[in-house]
């Protein structure tokens, strides 16, 4: 019993290090999904973030220059999101592809033209990495954390919820109502972008020393997913996320273990967050029901 | 998307489209000149490198063969108000079907039973890939482009374990499978030709590329001129509509994805039986998403999906060629033009239009000035 502790507590720090960008992502893709906006590009904006974050850590040495380039560049591929989705009344998933698309072309593009390494950045000193620890966890793993109760209280509680939920539910009443229906959203998006940006920072800022070509691997989809498994709410969305993050955290440990005499597939436990969303999606489990009006493009007028 | 209203037809189908590409092409001139390099001599260099020799010319084919599948794969969905995001998983699945086939039967089959029935199943699993998350939104509810971005994802999966697990070649170390019999392997461009008495480069544009011409042709064909093709249209025009006038939209939706995911699986053919000539890993490299801004950019038609893929057969086998006279330069440049065109001929559609409506009212002014002039004279 008295080793069994240990293992636990190292069982419980690794789950919330693999769950520390995909919490951030989906809080952030909860803002925007919330006030109506479908933001499959949480992938891309955390790349994106990623690349920025370390190419800025590299050529100043500063974490904290790092973490500002990589809020800024995933809040720029976020105003272009907004832009054809919310201005331009554009294709809201198609604009997502485009944002996937352009991040994972771009790091490369930009990494292969700096660095000349293949598209990923130089290996990072700790001086110029998100190293600092409060209570055995990293800062940043901290951020994660905090922005789950951060999030259910703006969303939930505050005027500004109130009325990005409305907007998410039916913009024809917030507009009635005196509110601008682009600014609501245009916040979301930006709400959504600032937090992808700090997921890919961690990245490669804390997470690794560095950043290597499509080091988000999916990571931005299984958000994705654990937002949609958490039906849209903020609480249950951080469950699915530990959830996504502990499944990461076994198939590392059991890679090659035999669990009753058969070696379990690494793949299988890759695909779980992807199978069980598709189950939730189906209603086999439960029901997870969309905000109305999301991904239809507001036009304005009576 | 938006009323416009003031534009001719002609204008609104062909110059408003032309001038959004030219947007994207655009802003890829611009990152170009971001990293320091002449946009020209990145064109320069695209170009040469595609279309310079009789070789280069039979890759850009050859990368085209794989464009025209998932453009069709796509604008068919389109066409009947579906996005399938997963041609990537049913381009996997449909190499895994054909590999399968080419696998078991090689041996025992000739060649001319053994390709029909391989191509049969890259397109059957393709479709029935598609058809699972088509099936989830017609009788469940759940929403077809989410299921199908995770279907992509538990598709590779898949071939990952079984390439690691089950099919690798006894004694090999990377992830893939015997090669085939020459039984299971489609004809070369080149070797066609010579037989004909043709001097011909090799490369390995293969019969993969006539089957997608037939099927941008049956493509053109269902939609427009068959019953089912009909009620696939008004379905995505008007789903009320559809509904009131009897069309069943569950057993559409299966029907379209199937078509749509066999489409996709064709990828497999080209890849497996065409180059590669056994099973390995990552052979649908992109080609799924790809897909999407060939037939954004081809307006959804078989023709202009056709042409959308020549181009990108161009940049794709320009960009391969590129790293090498221009080294600052990554293929990956390919990829970045693809989401431009995704963005500006897809979520910013129309964009242009500003800009088009002024191009004809200046030329408009233009014209009336030329034939007003010579009439003051003669006043």
């Amino acid at each position: 019993m008295a080793a069994l502790l240990p293992e636990l507590l190292s069982l419980a720090s690794g789950t919330l290090r693999m769950a520390t960008p995909l919490i951030l992502c989906a809080m952030g893709g909860l803002f925007s999904e919330r006030s109506g906006i479908v933001d499959i590009g949480l992938e891309g904006k955390m790349l994106a973030a990623a690349f920025a974050a370390a190419a800025a850590a590299a050529v100043t040495g500063s974490a904290s220059a790092g973490l500002a380039a990589g809020c800024g560049a995933a809040l720029l591929l976020a105003l272009v999101h907004g832009f054809a989705s919310i201005t331009h009344g554009g294709n809201q998933v198609v604009s997502g592809v485009a944002v996937n698309m352009l991040a994972s072309g771009l790091t490369i593009t930009f990494g292969q033209a700096w660095f000349a390494s293949g598209g990923a950045t130089p290996a990072l000193p700790a001086s110029a990495r998100f190293m600092t620890v409060v209570g055995g966890h990293n800062i940043l793993v901290l951020a994660a954390l905090a922005s789950v109760p951060l999030t259910w209280w703006v969303i939930g509680r505050t005027r500004f919820g109130l009325r990005l939920r409305a907007v998410g539910e039916s913009p024809r009443a917030v507009q009635a109502a005196g509110v601008s229906v682009a600014g609501l959203r245009y916040r979301a998006v930006l709400a959504c972008g600032l937090l992808t940006g700090i997921a890919g920072t961690y990245l490669s800022l804390a997470q690794s020393a560095g950043f290597s070509r499509e080091m988000t691997a999916g990571q931005g989809y299984i958000a994705l997913a654990a937002l949609i498994f958490g039906k849209w709410r903020a609480l249950p969305a951080f469950g699915a996320c530990l959830l996504f993050g502990f499944v990461d955290v076994l198939a590392i440990r059991l890679q090659g273990v035999a669990v009753a005499g058969v070696a379990v597939p690494v793949q299988l436990f890759q695909v779980l967050p992807y199978g069980l969303t598709v189950i939730l999606l189906a209603g086999f489990v439960g029901r997870a029901v969309a905000p109305k009006a999301i991904g239809l493009p507001f036009v304005g007028g009576r | 998307m938006r009323a416009g209203g003031t534009l001719p037809r002609w204008a609104e189908l062909g110059l408003v489209p032309l001038l959004d590409v030219l947007c994207a092409f655009l802003a890829a001139a611009l990152v170009v000149l971001a990293i320091g390099v002449s946009p020209l001599a990145v064109l320069r260099a695209i170009l040469a490198g595609a279309l310079g020799d009789a070789g280069a010319l039979g890759y850009t084919l050859y990368y085209a063969t794989n464009f025209v599948f998932t453009g069709l794969a796509v604008a068919l969905a389109f066409h009947a108000g579906l996005f399938n995001i997963g041609g990537e998983g049913q381009a996997i699945l449909g190499g895994l079907g054909t590999g399968l086939v080419a696998l078991a039967l090689d041996r025992v089959l000739p060649g001319w039973l053994l390709l029909p029935v391989a191509i049969a199943a890259a397109a059957l699993f393709g479709a029935g890939w598609a058809a699972i998350p088509a099936w989830l939104q017609a009788r469940r509810g759940s929403h077809i482009v989410i299921t199908t971005i995770m279907f992509n994802f538990i598709a590779a999966a898949l071939l990952v374990y079984l390439l690691v697990n089950v099919l690798i070649a006894p004694g090999s170390m990377s992830p893939e499978t015997r090669a085939f019999q020459p039984a299971a392997s489609l004809p070369l461009a080149h070797d066609g030709l010579r037989a004909l008495g043709f001097a011909a480069a090799p490369s390995p544009l293969n019969a993969s590329g006539l089957v997608a011409l037939a099927a941008a042709a049956a493509v053109w064909f269902t939609l427009w001129h068959t019953r089912f093709g009909y009620r696939l249209r008004v379905m995505g025009l008007n789903p009320g509509a559809a509904l009131y006038a009897g069309i069943p939209i569950g057993r559409m939706t299966v029907g379209v994805l199937c078509l749509s995911g066999a489409l996709a699986g064709m990828v497999g053919i080209n890849e497996i039986l065409g180059v590669q000539h056994r099973l390995i890993l990552n052979f649908s490299a992109g080609y799924g998403f790809g897909g999407i801004a060939v037939a954004l950019m081809g307006r959804n038609h078989p023709a202009g999906i056709v042409l959308a893929s020549l181009l990108f057969g161009i940049l794709n086998q320009g960009g391969a060629e590129i790293s090498f006279d221009i080294p600052a330069v990554s293929r990956e440049m390919v990829t970045v033009i693809q989401g431009l065109v995704i963005l500006f001929s897809g979520a910013l559609a129309g964009f242009s239009r500003p800009l088009a409506r002024g191009l004809l009212a200046f030329a408009g002014a233009a014209l009336s000035r030329r034939a007003g002039a010579p009439a003051s004279r003669e006043g």
